[in-house]
């Protein structure tokens, strides 16, 4: 098998398995387990294969791998079925494919009773199937079908437990504000088409970067900052970042694959493809770090309030996706790329890990998880792996995170010092010193997680069985990765662009300080406070501990506001995030009212503009309809009048016409 | 003879006939106004038939002919009279109104038409329901 053909595979196998899937799910339920895992267990092989096949990508000499057959010839600008595997895609499909696969094995375990589960597994591998044709395609179009088959899917499966209101709202809300996003998306590429006369990236770059073509663009602060919409739509960056923590309404597993590993992922991905677009404007590079920085700092915050432990979660990956943006501001998509990766296993595992702790806690709310003890040890596989994702969270040496991070930060400090060419020292030092403060805000959260969940004093956690063997062995497999993919960092310089990944030694001590700067606060409050949870008791458990994991987890959505009072937020006198957030926690727990202003600026309008319509449509436009009926009808009761059943009168009628017509037929004939 | 004294008769029979169909309440009084009009039209035939000194007597055949098509129309008229009048009780042409159209218009106008009435008691009943109503 070539190259080539393993790479077409890779994408086509989830969308097989999908389709059949989706057709034989009714029919045949015994194949519905294999058909979902075993095409994306193949396609991840064959990423791994490819990726180790393309070994070293652009940077260590191999030639990135192109191939492309003509698809439409539009006149203009053809649009061609391409593929480019470089470092970069090889080494993200592989992530992918791997976390797609550990979800698909997870959800065997975790909606093992759903009877929803063919739809979804086929929707799981349909959407692993774009999001590998986003990372591998080389047309901007053909990227674009990727792009929109993962926010169908991702609507579909965040609205998985369509009976509660909170995912319908929820799967609408991240239809809606992503599309907002991909519509100025689509006018960016055309833009961008329309300045370099090709759709292929592979192109764009060459044409952008090579000094001798070199062919600046007309108008690149306009092409990046169209872009720019898409990718905060789908990367949930501020201020387009308000669909992801509703989506956590949502099954765990896909939190874990589509807000987590693969699609929020996409949108970073896109820009480090079309890095020289933004790098040729300052402006762009000046926007997204303003952008990375506000995203950073204010999830961070928002973090630190929320009592769902995966809205928790969902903010720290807008918090992580910002410093992935922040990275990209200062051009270093090395680093990005290496936090994408990094980050997308850890918080694999910290999702589907939280999975775990809510069948285990009957509750999603971190309020009632720290009023039950021992939870720890009902679920030892989950908190052990848990605690090394958010030390690789938190940016603690030796895990993953904490390299990526350093390298991101270390990219900030060279720009910030002047180093980098083409990027103003003042996005450098906006992402540093962001990302430095996100680091201090970063391991206050990841400190407060682990306290409340792990840490809980009270009545024993109840038992609800053993976790599905499914379950634990996707965890230890995620937990590999979190440890130790930081360690790689020597080696994926040569995969990526070949800028070092290594920490340096300023920003390491810096962000490491702050981290457990972070973590020690977080912890003296945790003692302050955590005293008070007994006082007020709180907390409310699932009706079905004995049923599949996802039941706890619909019914713990269902209930939190009704239980806690808000969606986000619990009213919890011994939340040390109360404690150090102050005045700002009212505020942090509801994201900063952007959610109101949304309603007050376009919820509003467009509501008043639909019942302006609704005006028009019943009371004008439906009067003429009525009218148009009415007088007809008026003129039928009239000549009803006539039709009073006496034949007689009938008789008389038709002689009387009879006579009128014969005297007229006379008086014709005779010419009168 | 001159052809007017038998035209002025069949139109004197015809008007006849035609103030009897148009205006007389009673059913077989109706059906026998029919009659009068139909021999108005025998008469002229036979007339100008014997005016006209037709070799085939066209207008005597056609006579013959109307004659026996009118015996059995009164046969089935009268027939068709004496079940209304067991049905219905009378066979008052002005209380035979099953064709006008029902007071409460637009609600079903199929109704009266469907269910038939089978006696009398049902037909007092429904008269009384329409006033009522």
């Amino acid at each position: 098998m070539t190259t080539t053909t393993a790479a077409v595979l890779v994408p086509l196998l989830p969308f097989l398995g999908a389709v059949a899937g989706l057709l034989l799910g009714r029919r045949a339920p015994g194949f519905v387990r294999p058909l979902a895992v075993l095409p994306t267990l193949a396609a991840a092989g064959l990423a791994v294969l490819v990726a180790v096949r393309q070994g070293g990508g652009a940077g260590g000499g191999t030639a990135p791998l192109t191939a492309a057959t003509r698809l439409a010839d539009t006149g203009s600008v053809p649009v061609d079925l391409a593929l480019q595997i470089d470092g970069f895609a090889a080494l993200v499909a592989v992530l992918v494919a791997v976390v797609a696969c550990c979800v698909q094995i997870y959800s065997t375990g975790y909606l093992r009773d759903d009877p929803r589960y063919p739809s979804y597994a086929a929707l799981v591998s349909l959407f692993t199937a774009a999001m590998l044709l986003v990372v591998y395609s080389d047309d901007l179009i053909v990227l674009l079908v990727g792009w929109e088959i993962m926010g169908i899917c991702s609507y579909f499966l965040v609205g998985h437990y369509w009976e509660t209101a909170a995912a319908r709202s929820a799967s609408l809300k991240a239809f809606l504000v992503t599309k907002l996003g991909d519509v100025p998306f689509l006018i960016g590429i055309f833009a961008l088409a329309g300045d370099t006369g090709t759709f292929r990236i592979s192109e764009i770059h060459t044409r952008l970067t090579s000094e001798t073509a070199g062919m600046p663009l007309d108008h690149p602060t306009l092409i990046a900052l169209l872009l720019l919409a898409g990718v905060a739509g789908k990367s949930a960056q501020f201020p387009l970042h308000t669909w992801l923590p509703d989506a956590m309404a949502g099954p765990t597993p896909v939190s874990a694959l589509i807000h987590a590993a693969t699609m929020v992922a996409a949108g970073v991905y896109v820009v480090a493809r079309l890095l020289p677009v933004f790098a040729s404007s300052a402006a762009a590079l000046a926007v997204l770090a303003v952008m990375a920085a506000v995203t950073m700092v204010g999830s961070a915050l928002a973090a630190l309030a929320q009592d769902d432990i995966k809205r928790v979660l969902a903010y720290s990956t807008v918090g992580q996706l910002g410093y992935m943006t922040g990275a990209l501001a200062v051009d270093d998509r090395g680093a990005a790329v290496f936090h994408l990766i990094t980050h997308g296993a850890f918080k694999a595992l910290l999702f589907l890990g939280a999975g775990v702790m809510i069948h285990a806690a009957g509750s999603n709310s971190l309020a009632a998880m720290s009023r039950m003890s021992g939870l720890a040890q009902r679920i030892p596989d989950a908190f052990w792996t848990m605690t090394v994702a958010l030390l690789a969270l938190a940016a603690i040496p030796p895990f993953a995170g904490f390299f990526s991070k350093e390298a991101v930060l270390g990219a900030a400090e060279h720009a910030a010092t002047g180093h980098t060419s083409g990027v103003p020292e003042g996005v450098g030092w906006t992402v540093l010193l962001a990302g430095l403060l996100t680091a201090l805000l970063t391991a206050g959260y990841a400190a407060r997680l682990w306290l409340l969940a792990f840490r809980g004093q009270g009545e024993p956690a109840p038992d609800h069985g053993k976790q599905p063997v499914a379950m634990n062995v996707v965890l230890w497999a995620l937990f590999l990765p979190t440890a130790a993919l930081g360690l790689a960092y020597g080696t994926l310089p040569d995969w990526f662009d070949g800028e070092s990944l290594t920490p340096t030694l300023t920003t390491s001590v810096l962000g490491t300080g702050l981290a457990l700067g972070g973590a020690l606060v977080m912890y003296g409050a945790w003692r302050h406070s955590s005293a008070r949870a007994r006082r007020v008791p709180l907390g409310a458990v699932a009706a079905h501990p004995e049923a599949a994991d996802a039941v706890s987890e619909a019914e713990a959505i269902a209930t939190h506001e009704a239980a806690y009072g808000s969606i986000a937020g619990a009213v919890d006198p011994a939340d040390p995030g109360r404690l150090l957030l102050g005045p700002l926690h009212r505020h942090a727990a509801v994201g900063f009212h952007l959610d109101a202003v949304y309603s007050a600026l376009f919820v509003r309008p467009v509501r008043a503009a639909a019942r302006l319509v609704r005006f028009l449509d019943r009371e004008v436009v439906e009067t003429y309809v009525r009218g148009a009926g009415g007088a007809p009808r008026l003129l039928g009761a009239a000549v009803r009048r006539a039709q009073t059943g006496n034949v007689q009168t009938y008789l008389g009628a038709l002689l009387a016409g009879s006579l009128v017509l014969a005297v007229a037929a006379v008086l014709v004939a005779a010419g009168a | 003879m001159h052809l007017a004294y038998p035209a002025v008769l069949a139109v004197l029979l015809f008007c006849t006939g035609l103030y009897g169909v148009l205006a007389r309440r009673n059913a077989i009084l109706v059906l026998m106004s029919v009659e009068l009009m139909l021999n108005a039209v025998n008469l002229n035939l036979v007339a100008f038939d014997v005016w006209l000194r037709d070799t085939l007597h066209a207008g005597q055949a056609l006579t013959l002919f109307t004659i026996a098509i009118a015996a059995a129309e009164i046969g089935i008229g009268l027939a068709i009279v004496l079940l209304v009048y067991r049905n219905r009780g009378t066979s008052d042409v002005d209380r035979l109104r099953d064709l006008a159209d029902p007071p409460s218009a637009g609600q079903d106008p199929m109704d009266d038409s469907m269910a038939a009435p089978t006696d009398n008691d049902a037909d007092q009943a429904r008269r009384a329901r329409r006033q009522t109503a």
